[in-house]
């Protein structure tokens, strides 16, 4: 889970990272009050910038300086709304000016090369880091950090080091590493990132931004409550996440439902090839029941699938391992009768392949049921080819 | 031979008595694996019965080797408590330990991986989040199902669980030797290198499939080793060319950044040291067996 600037910033303020100050508004008229605090602070300068979980927002325009609250007022609105890269700005960081003298880069990720921890700093900040790390490879240091004894005030001193920065924001850049390394290890982070890490004209070092990744898997042991971002979420993926199923809306034709990440990928691949036939039809989602999928986790997932008003056809692909496929089955039967007794006449054809533990079985219960909207189809090629063909079918009104 | 898994591995399982632990359990008896025991802390001294085998509970790792002789541990504990059975695993040095859990934090698995590493590496972990491992005809440790497939001398390397089983069921008539899944996590034990370098070493494997998907660089890593050290031939097939940027699939490793970690930059690095990469499941299968036949 990526994390709003404004949030971010929340979470290091916790741990005493040195921030730029500012609060977050989601109307022109809180920005303008917000930025009244800060004239009658002494600072009628304030950055009215745009929260988007994104990169280039500054290239896109929403970043912009207001030396007034009537001018943060404006600039809040002209913000508000904006689409930058896909992403609706829906909130703005008001937040003071800082009389930024130089700007460095620093960071803790992940490495998944090397199975460990890494601190990445530069004294190149402000710009894009992979731009420095592939025009200045030698200005941005990569340090290997021990999940076992983490980073104290002498590592950190090493890594600033490391970075190539100089001598007098060495102490303020270290303390801010230190405590920056307890946000990444203690909030379960897989990036905590601050770009650019600024010494100001008065000899302080702070985050202008920032930007934090949560490790979805580390949720049953933290409180991320205040995280959930209502407005980013598609509407069935939301249902999706609240039936616990793992769900990613995507702009194609054929709804996906399979048992495992990995087949469930490998079939919208199929599907977008065999759509390839008919038109360009494409994948409508990605939809994992998981392993040992019952009957009920099968009829939601055909319910949110057959949600999505961009679905034409259904491929149901199954490779029952641990999944028995009487129950994937019994879950088609099921999730139509539900749907029926809602009122929701199911009339796009569903294609489905089962193969594996218990697949005759499974067979068996749909040839049984007969349903009319239910077609089987022997391998997961033909299986897609059958759904693309169908789904393109529909389209064209045939 | 096999690697890894042979038909003389002796298993425990951590978490014997959880509902996990007891199905598979059940699972890797019914397939002949010599399931010899199993942890829970809180039960030592009982027993549980899986598939009519009595099967003995020890509080620890070490005492559960000590008295069974088991060289290999299948670990199905929640992720809460992933990291200290693994850690245990590795205090009592066992030679391999397979983490079947899924939704283990990547701080855990940092944590216990750093620590096998600082006790000089005595323990092969495989996963998290993975199926396992499977011998066909020798040995079964994790959630693989036995009877998708038959022995043979194919060597099957995989991040993911279902695909392994598309795979191994469609070359059922040619069989394997051994099948691993290694996970699709961030960062996991055993990586794609490993099982390359083990199934060259294996005079029962003669080819050898991998099964990518997108995220991270694990694949050209590979690619780059096969180059180096491999002789004997390589099929691939990587999952996720429709797969947008920056949302994860599924797996929590299985997300594109920017340029990085796309089907498509991984297949070419495969194919640029000549491995034969599959467009489909089905594909990759017909190329196998042409391998297979010479």
């Amino acid at each position: 889970m990526d994390l709003f600037e404004y949030q971010a910033k929340e979470l290091f303020a916790e741990y005493g990272v040195l921030i730029q100050r500012g609060r977050v508004a989601s109307t022109a008229a809180e920005a303008e009050s917000i930025a009244a605090e800060f004239a009658a602070s002494g600072k009628p300068q304030v950055v009215i910038k745009a929260q988007v979980k994104t990169g280039g927002r500054g290239k896109a325009g929403g970043v912009k300086l207001a030396g007034s609250p009537a001018e943060a007022r404006a600039k809040a609105e002209a913000i508000l709304g904006m689409d930058i890269k896909g992403h609706t700005v829906h909130s703005v960081l008001v937040a003071e000016d800082i009389d930024i003298a130089e700007e460095y880069y620093l960071s803790f990720l992940i490495d998944r090369a090397e199975r460990t921890f890494l601190a990445m700093c530069s004294v190149e900040g402000g710009v894009e880091i992979e731009e420095v790390a592939r025009t200045k490879p030698e200005a941005l240091a990569r340090i290997p950090v021990d999940p076992l004894t983490g980073v104290d005030g002498v590592t950190a001193l090493q890594i600033v080091r490391a970075g190539g920065l100089p001598e007098y924001a060495q102490a303020g850049a270290a303390e801010l590493a230190e405590r920056l390394w307890a946000v990444f290890t203690d909030e379960d982070a897989t990036l905590a990132e601050v770009n650019p890490l600024v010494y100001t004209g008065d000899g302080r070092v702070l985050a202008l931004d920032a930007k934090v990744t949560l490790d979805d898997n580390a949720a049953f042991r933290q409180d991320w409550a205040a995280f959930t971002d209502t407005t980013a979420v598609d509407p069935l993926e939301a249902r999706a996440r609240a039936k616990h199923l793992n769900y990613v809306k995507l702009d194609g034709a054929v709804g996906i439902i399979g048992n495992g990440a990995g087949l469930v990928m490998s079939t919208l691949d199929v599907v977008a090839y065999a759509g390839e036939d008919f038109g360009g039809v494409r994948p409508a989602n990605f939809l994992d029941i998981g392993g040992g999928a019952s009957a009920e986790v099968m009829a939601n997932g055909l319910d949110i699938v057959l949600s999505d008003p961009d679905v034409r056809s259904v491929l149901v692909n199954v490779f029952g391992g641990i999944t028995a496929c009487d129950a994937v089955a019994n879950g088609i039967v099921s999730a139509m009768a539900l749907l029926a007794e809602r009122g929701d006449q199911v009339t796009h054809p569903i294609v489905v392949r089962l193969d594996g533990n218990k697949a005759a079985e499974g067979r068996a219960i749909l040839d049984e049921a007969a349903l009319p909207v239910v077609q089987q189809v022997a391998t997961m090629d033909n299986a897609a080819r059958r759904a693309a063909e169908l789904a393109a079918a529909a389209a064209n009104g045939v | 031979m096999a690697i890894f898994l042979t038909a003389d591995s002796r298993i425990i399982v951590q978490g014997i008595t959880g509902s996990e632990g007891r199905k598979h359990g059940a699972r890797m008896i019914a397939a002949r694996s010599a399931v010899v025991g199993g942890t829970n802390p809180r039960k030592a001294g009982q027993a549980v019965e899986l598939a009519g085998q009595q099967v003995p509970v020890f509080g620890t790792v070490a005492e559960a080797m000590a008295q069974t002789g088991a060289d290999t541990s299948v670990v199905f504990v929640p992720e809460s408590g992933t990291k200290t059975a693994v850690i245990e695993a590795i205090d009592a040095a066992i030679p391999l330990v397979i983490v079947i859990t899924e939704g283990v934090p990547v701080h855990d698995t940092a944590e216990f991986w750093a620590y096998a590493c600082a006790t000089g590496n005595r323990t092969r972990i495989v996963g998290p989040n993975c199926p396992g491992v499977a011998s066909p005809g020798k040995s079964n440790a994790g959630i693989i199902p036995a009877d998708i497939t038959s022995e043979g001398r194919i060597g099957l390397v995989s991040k993911s669980g279902t695909l392994t089983y598309q795979m191994m069921y469609e070359l059922r008539d040619i069989g394997f030797s051994t099948a691993v899944g290694i996970g699709g996590d961030p960062i996991i034990g055993t990586t794609h290198i490993d099982c390359l370098r083990a199934f060259e070493d294996d005079p029962e494997t003669d080819a050898i499939v991998m099964i990518g998907e997108i995220g991270g660089d694990a694949e050209e890593r590979a690619a780059a080793f096969i180059e180096r050290s491999i002789s004997k031939p390589v099929v691939a097939y990587v999952a996720g060319f429709t797969a947008p940027e920056g949302k994860t699939m599924g797996h929590a490793g299985a997300i594109i950044s920017g340029s990085a970690g796309t089907a498509q930059a991984k297949k070419e690095a495969l194919e640029k040291v000549g491995v034969r990469v599959g467009r489909t499941p089905s594909e990759t299968a017909r190329i196998v067996r042409d391998v297979m036949r010479g």
